[in-house]
């Protein structure tokens, strides 16, 4: 028997004025997602169905931007992606555009294990859901007051200063509200207004070994229509093997260049890299300029997390009985 | 140092027994995409460039899965996904569900260009395809009466063999009927390498015949389907499913970089070593100008160049 372990994420990238209330609402929901993950590891369930727990748990409470509490695109709302991976076979489904279904991460496991395909999109995801009887819910569910106030700060500031066409000029002097903080953040060299990464994730390995990675959200504030970012992508946001279970989280567009979990478990295989030194080499040798994330399980119950941004919301325990949650360095 | 390029159209189960009339035309295309890459390299035409212009000439052409010719969804409809990457910046933009657009590759392009996004799909990607004012038409101008025919001979096997209440069949693919020869699991793809060492990779598809409307492959996904960086540029072909889950062209990278072997040992491993037989293709070049074209699968429409005068063009395993 091995030993298990799991880690739990809420996005990189915080604001550094984050108000202390919301922090520790968010370390409350981290402990308590952990709690649930602990007990179903004790109970031997497997790591699939653990991280699918964690990551519901995650998406139904709206404090996280995933599910319930997503970030809204510039048309004011919610598309939703997940997806989720199983180490020992590399099965793994994906979905992207959903705008009614009120757990992606269940839906991205029917991909998985009911249809042909690995990844599905938009309304043709909707129609699997339907098909597949999963619980819908109507778009107004997931969107929030406070996530409302945002794209009005978002919008505000993409009409002036943000125009994706042209390069940074100004930003500095903008304060559009929290979230825009003092150093604007980029995204493939150009600005972004408003940023609400907070995206979620569980790693899991359970007593047998067996590794697994699930990952949601609801991208970034005031994106467009029809924007993919890394979390459904399998290699990019999140990746398990027989060695390791990754998910990754912040800026998109720089895990998906960085190919950021799948790399983690590359230099494992391929180096010899222990789960430390690989999310350690990843964090500092692959991301461009952008602001990442990532935790990670070894098939050897080790887990580790890193980040180069400000913060990251994220929790971990061991079946040693070593439990952490934090979101600063 | 030299330019080198190869381009495929696609890998699968492509019968050997495959009829002259349906062969030449490939063979002609494969020819024709090649020229026009060479020709580019020549007049010192940047490698990004080249892939695109390489992949916008096999999208144009109805015998390749992608663009014109592209392989219908379960409603008969087209949705056609590309993805471009270029090796040095590791720049990338990708497209998926587009129905309008007749070079998904350019918009693919676009959208690493224009927008701060990777990745746009659906509606998203056909509005923005609107606003940059590229070239879009009617929908049925990529259906062809061959594909038509396809799509009913998949759904008529597909009754039989495919039960989603059913255990999972991840290769349905395998058992659609092979007769009508040649292009089911067709995907187009170029990669090149300039005088100057630039790299890039592009992919384009029509994904699977008979796929669910919906259906996102491995051609978009940077790191299955495609990808380059300052060591190689790789794009993929043939099971999208099996190579998502080996994520097969970042590990075509990836060996290279951290286990030190050669560009065609780093795409041998992949191909004979990770993937399942029957699965994939791949087609890559180096920085310092190698290429190389595995397969585990019956076929791969391919071709390839180098500067020092090499040239080789195929389909199955014997080198014509």
């Amino acid at each position: 028997m091995g030993k298990w372990a799991i880690a739990v994420h809420g996005g990189a990238g915080v604001d550094p004025n984050l108000p202390v209330q919301r922090q520790e609402a968010a370390k409350q929901l981290l402990t308590r997602c952990l709690n649930l993950g602990i007990s179903a590891l004790r109970s031997n369930c497997p790591a699939i169905d653990v991280v699918e727990l964690v990551v519901r748990e995650l998406e139904t409470d709206p404090l996280f931007n995933s599910g319930r509490g997503s970030a809204l695109t510039e048309n004011g709302t919610v598309e939703m992606e997940a997806s989720i991976m199983d180490g020992p076979k590399r099965r793994c489904g994906a979905v992207s555009g959903l705008t009614t279904v009120k757990n992606p991460i269940s839906l991205a496991r029917l991909v998985m294990e009911k249809s042909p395909h690995s990844y599905l999109a938009f309304s043709g995801a909707e129609e699997f859901a339907r098909q597949q009887g999963v619980e819908l819910v109507d778009n107004e569910y997931f969107i929030t007051e406070e996530n409302v106030g945002m794209l009005k700060l978002a919008k505000e500031a993409n009409s002036i200063l943000f125009d994706y066409r042209i390069p940074n000029g100004g930003f500095e002097t903008c304060s559009a509200g929290a979230a825009a903080t003092d150093s604007p953040l980029q995204m493939n060299g150009l600005p972004i207004s408003l940023y609400a990464p907070e995206t979620v994730g569980c790693v899991v390995v359970d007593q047998e070994g067996r590794c697994a990675a699930a990952t949601s959200t609801g991208g970034l504030m005031n994106k467009r229509t029809g924007r993919i970012g890394d979390s459904p992508l399998i290699g990019a946001g999140t990746y398990a093997s027989n060695l390791c279970g990754v998910s990754c989280t912040g800026e998109g567009e720089a895990i998906i260049r960085a190919t950021l979990a799948r790399d983690v478990a590359a230099v494992m295989e391929y180096k010899g890299l222990c789960l430390q030194e690989a999310v350690d080499f990843v964090i500092k040798e692959r991301l461009d300029e952008g602001q990442a994330g990532l935790i990670a399980v070894s098939k050897n119950g080790e887990v580790a997390c890193g980040f180069n941004a400000n913060g990251m919301f994220r929790g971990c325990a061991t079946e040693d009985g070593f439990m952490e949650v934090g979101i600063w360095p | 140092m030299g330019w080198a390029i190869a381009l495929h159209g696609g890998a699968g189960d492509i019968p050997v027994t495959m009829p002259p009339e349906r062969r030449q035309p490939r063979e002609a295309a494969l020819r024709h995409c090649l020229d026009i890459g060479v020709d580019a390299l020549k007049s010192q035409k940047h490698a990004l460039d080249v892939v695109e212009l390489v992949v916008r000439e096999l999208e144009n052409n109805p015998n390749f899965n992608a663009g014109k010719g592209s392989v219908l969804t379960n409603a008969g409809t087209v949705e056609m996904e590309a993805c471009i990457m270029d090796g040095n910046t590791k720049r990338c933009g990708a497209v998926s569900g587009l129905t309008t657009v007749i070079n998904p590759i350019s918009l693919s392009r676009l959208v690493m260009e224009k927008t701060p996004h990777i990745y746009l799909a659906f509606d998203g990607a056909e509005a923005f395809a609107r606003e940059q004012g590229v070239e879009t038409i009617n929908s049925s101008h990529f259906i062809t009466p061959e594909n038509i025919e396809r799509l009913k001979q998949a759904k008529e096997a597909k009754r039989v063999q495919i039960d989603y209440s059913q255990p999972i069949q991840k290769d349905v693919e395998k058992e659609l009927p092979a007769a009508s020869g040649g292009s089911q699991l067709g995907t187009v793809g170029c990669v090149a390498v300039d005088n100057q060492g630039n790299l890039a990779a592009a992919t384009s598809t029509g994904g699977l015949v008979n796929k669910m409307v919906g259906r996102i492959g491995d051609t978009p996904i940077i790191g299955s389907g495609t990808y380059a960086n300052n060591l190689c540029a790789v794009s993929a072909t043939g099971k999208g499913e099996a190579i998502i889950r080996h994520t097969v062209a970042r590990d075509v990278a990836a060996v290279m970089e951290f286990k030190g072997l050669s560009l065609k040992e780093a795409s041998a491993y992949v191909v004979e070593e990770c993937v399942p037989r029957g699965n994939v293709g791949l087609i890559a070049v180096s920085a310092s100008g190698e290429v190389t074209m595995p397969f585990n699968t019956t076929g791969m429409f391919r071709a390839c160049a180098t500067e020092d005068g090499y040239s080789q063009i195929g389909i199955w395993t014997s080198v014509e």
